[in-house]
């Protein structure tokens, strides 16, 4: 029997959530398949992230550990994949769209000589074979590929797949790299904390952006409260290029084409149009709410719920409204 | 730049100039849709419908040429190629490329294979690999495809250590630091050379050609060669527009609003 391999991201000593979705989405992959889920991750001091993997649904956790892996290192972490992978009999080999996995993946996929699909919505099994599906064209179109080599390498869009901690036992195993960090040729040296305990953008439940709408940059702390208001740790700000551009909010906030593509449960656009490349950073959203003074924007033809009115008057209100509701 | 002046000490440039090693770089771009042009699907149903699409040299591989150009200048001796997988369509992209300041071109000619991008990286680095290359330049992804894979696999094939996604470069003492964004945080990056960057938008403002470069572009070489042969590792099965978000509902004007709004985030929608 295959197995479908999930390389997980620890940092911290915390598996990241994307990690446990692709675990999900790997134990759903091998119901079909009839395989086992082979969960690998690499760095130091893993015994927590190897405690929170055991009970991810994996059948099986692998842990490669050593001080070269403190920081990461991409061609250090390929290469440490590959003393492990070639033993594991992969069919798939899976690992969230993050900014780790799209650095990692691909190298991997082509020291294995295999195919891959980045930023995967949906997984198949059909026919023996795999593949996935993703957009295409910034969303404007979606892209089925069957694999027709084996393994076949997906990175996964997070939010998209559902995590399922706290299920089943599996066996873990240690090992340690043969070679040091002296083998490693591009190493990570500085992490830079973003200000505060913010949450990222890609991994957030809840993001609230806003446009051009609000008029002013000072007027952004009415996005902010509304964000705060979901609780630590739920919601983050997003924001329009035409607010970026203006200098109003940081590049790394921006929601689009040429920013992020966000996929959170819940999405709320205040005060922005909905242009086609704002569209292609959000559509895949479970939810979305467009609050926009013009009912003919069209934002409200993607928007689930739409609250035509003025941000001025309507942020503050939900605000309010939502700390009561996150409140019992 | 700041990096060469630090290289030496006493009149920065001649010291510079007296120990300059000439940079060589390679840029890999490609040729895709402009990023407002409308997709159809095409009657086959795995690629896109060409009529009234404009082409344009992918917008992130701008970025890539105009590092390579910055590289060059600094180093002051070296060239800059330019190297794209594609059919005699992507000539015009490739003298872009010139006009802007590449030395010359390659088209590795596909013979019309659907190449994924197993195959197109397989392709590239087999060329890659017959040309000195200090630097291999690529754009953080095709907005095509949206794939995000050439630079890390083909720094896998040449054996190299990888940047992605760069945000800022800077080169001293033979060895690059880079920034780039991940998630909540910003992470500088060190490899020595030679390397393979793929370049974000913010790493530069890349110029435009003016009609010296124009002119200077038809003149400058442009090899056409026919590239390995190389069979994909994925077949595209389908390509679709995305389904359509169910028609939603406007719930109402103003602050009055709200109440209908979370009520319905909370029954309906079930989000909160
Ligand atoms: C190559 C390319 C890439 C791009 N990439 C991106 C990208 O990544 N992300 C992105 O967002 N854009 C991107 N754009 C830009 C995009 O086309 C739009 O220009 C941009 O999204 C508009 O931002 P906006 O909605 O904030 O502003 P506008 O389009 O000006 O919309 C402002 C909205 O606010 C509403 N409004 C005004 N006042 C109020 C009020 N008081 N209360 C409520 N509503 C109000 C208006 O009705 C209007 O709908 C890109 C464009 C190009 C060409
Ligand atoms: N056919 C190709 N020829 C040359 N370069 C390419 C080709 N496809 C992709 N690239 C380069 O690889 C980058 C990332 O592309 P992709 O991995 O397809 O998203 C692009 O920005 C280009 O620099």
């Amino acid at each position: 029997m295959s197995n479908i391999v999930v390389v997980a991201e620890a940092r911290g000593g915390k598996v990241k959530r994307p990690s446990l979705e692709a675990v999900g989405a790997a134990v759903e992959l091998a119901t079909s398949a009839s395989a086992k889920v082979v969960v690998v991750v690499v760095g130091n001091d893993l015994a927590p992230a190897v405690e929170e993997l055991k009970t991810s649904g994996a059948h099986r956790v692998v842990a490669i550990e050593s001080p070269a892996f403190t920081n990461y290192s991409g061609d250090g972490y390929a290469k440490a994949l590959m003393e492990v992978i070639p033993g594991l009999d992969a069919a798939a080999i899976l690992m969230p769209h993050s900014a780790m996995g799209k650095d990692l993946m691909p190298r991997v996929a082509a020291l294995l000589g295999a195919g891959m699909v980045s930023d995967a919505i949906a997984l198949h099994f059909e026919g023996g074979r795999f593949g996935a599906t993703k957009p295409v064209y910034a969303g404007k179109a979606y892209q089925k590929a069957m694999a027709d080599k084996s393994p076949f390498l997906a990175t996964l869009r997070p939010n998209n797949f559902e995590a399922k901690p706290g299920s089943g036992s599996a066996e873990v195993e240690t090992k340690a790299p043969s070679f040091g960090a002296d083998q490693l040729a591009a190493i990570v040296t500085e992490v830079v904390a973003a200000a505060g305990d913010r949450v990222p953008l890609q991994e957030a439940k809840v993001v609230v952006a806003g446009g051009r709408g609000l008029k002013a940059p000072e007027h952004f702390h009415l996005v902010e409260d509304l964000a705060k208001a979901f609780g630590p740790g739920k919601a983050a700000v997003g924001a329009s290029r035409a607010v970026v551009d203006a200098g109003w909010r940081p590049h790394r906030e921006q929601v689009g084409q040429t920013g992020k593509v966000v996929a959170p449960t819940l999405y709320i656009a205040a005060g922005i149009s909905g242009a086609i490349q704002h569209l292609a950073g959000m559509r895949t959203a479970r939810c979305i709410v467009a609050i926009n003074k013009d009912p003919e924007a069209p934002i409200f033809k993607v928007a689930d719920y739409g609250i035509v009115g003025d941000v001025f008057e309507v942020l503050p209100a939900l605000t309010k409204a939502i700390e009561a509701a996150t409140k019992h | 730049m700041a990096a060469a002046f630090s290289r030496g000490r006493g009149n920065p440039a001649v010291t510079d100039r007296l120990r300059a090693r000439p940079m060589n770089i390679v840029v890999c771009v490609k040729r895709v849709p402009a990023t407002d042009s409308k997709i159809k699907v095409a009657a086959n149903g795995v690629s896109i419908d060409p009529t009234g699409v404009e082409y344009v040299l992918n917008p992130y591989d701008e970025f890539a040429v105009e590092e390579a150009l910055k590289l060059k200048e600094a180093a002051g001796t070296g060239s800059v190629t330019v190297v794209t997988l594609g059919s005699a369509e992507s000539q015009k992209i490739l003298r872009d490329t010139l006009a802007m300041g590449a030395d010359q071109a390659v088209l590795l000619r596909d013979g019309g294979t659907a190449h994924d991008a197993y195959s197109t990286a397989e392709c590239l680095a087999a060329h890659i690999k017959t040309v000195p290359h200090d630097v291999v330049l690529v754009g953080k992804q095709a907005v095509d495809t949206d794939n995000g894979q050439l630079g890390p696999r083909l720094a896998g094939l040449l054996g190299l250590p990888c940047i992605t996604e760069v945000l800022k470069l800077t080169l001293a003492d033979g060895r690059f630091t880079a920034e780039r964004d991940i998630e909540g945080a910003r992470e500088v990056v060190t490899c020595g050379l030679p390397a393979v960057i793929t370049t974000q938008k913010g790493l530069n403002t890349p110029r435009y050609a003016n009609l010296k470069g124009i002119m200077a572009a038809k003149k400058k070489p442009l090899q056409e060669i026919d590239a390995a042969a190389v069979t994909p590792a994925t077949t595209v099965t389908s390509l679709a527009m995305p389904p359509e978000r169910p028609p939603g509902k406007v719930l109402g004007e103003g602050a009055a609003a709200v109440t209908a709004l979370v009520d319905a985030l909370r029954n309906e929608a079930k989000v909160l």
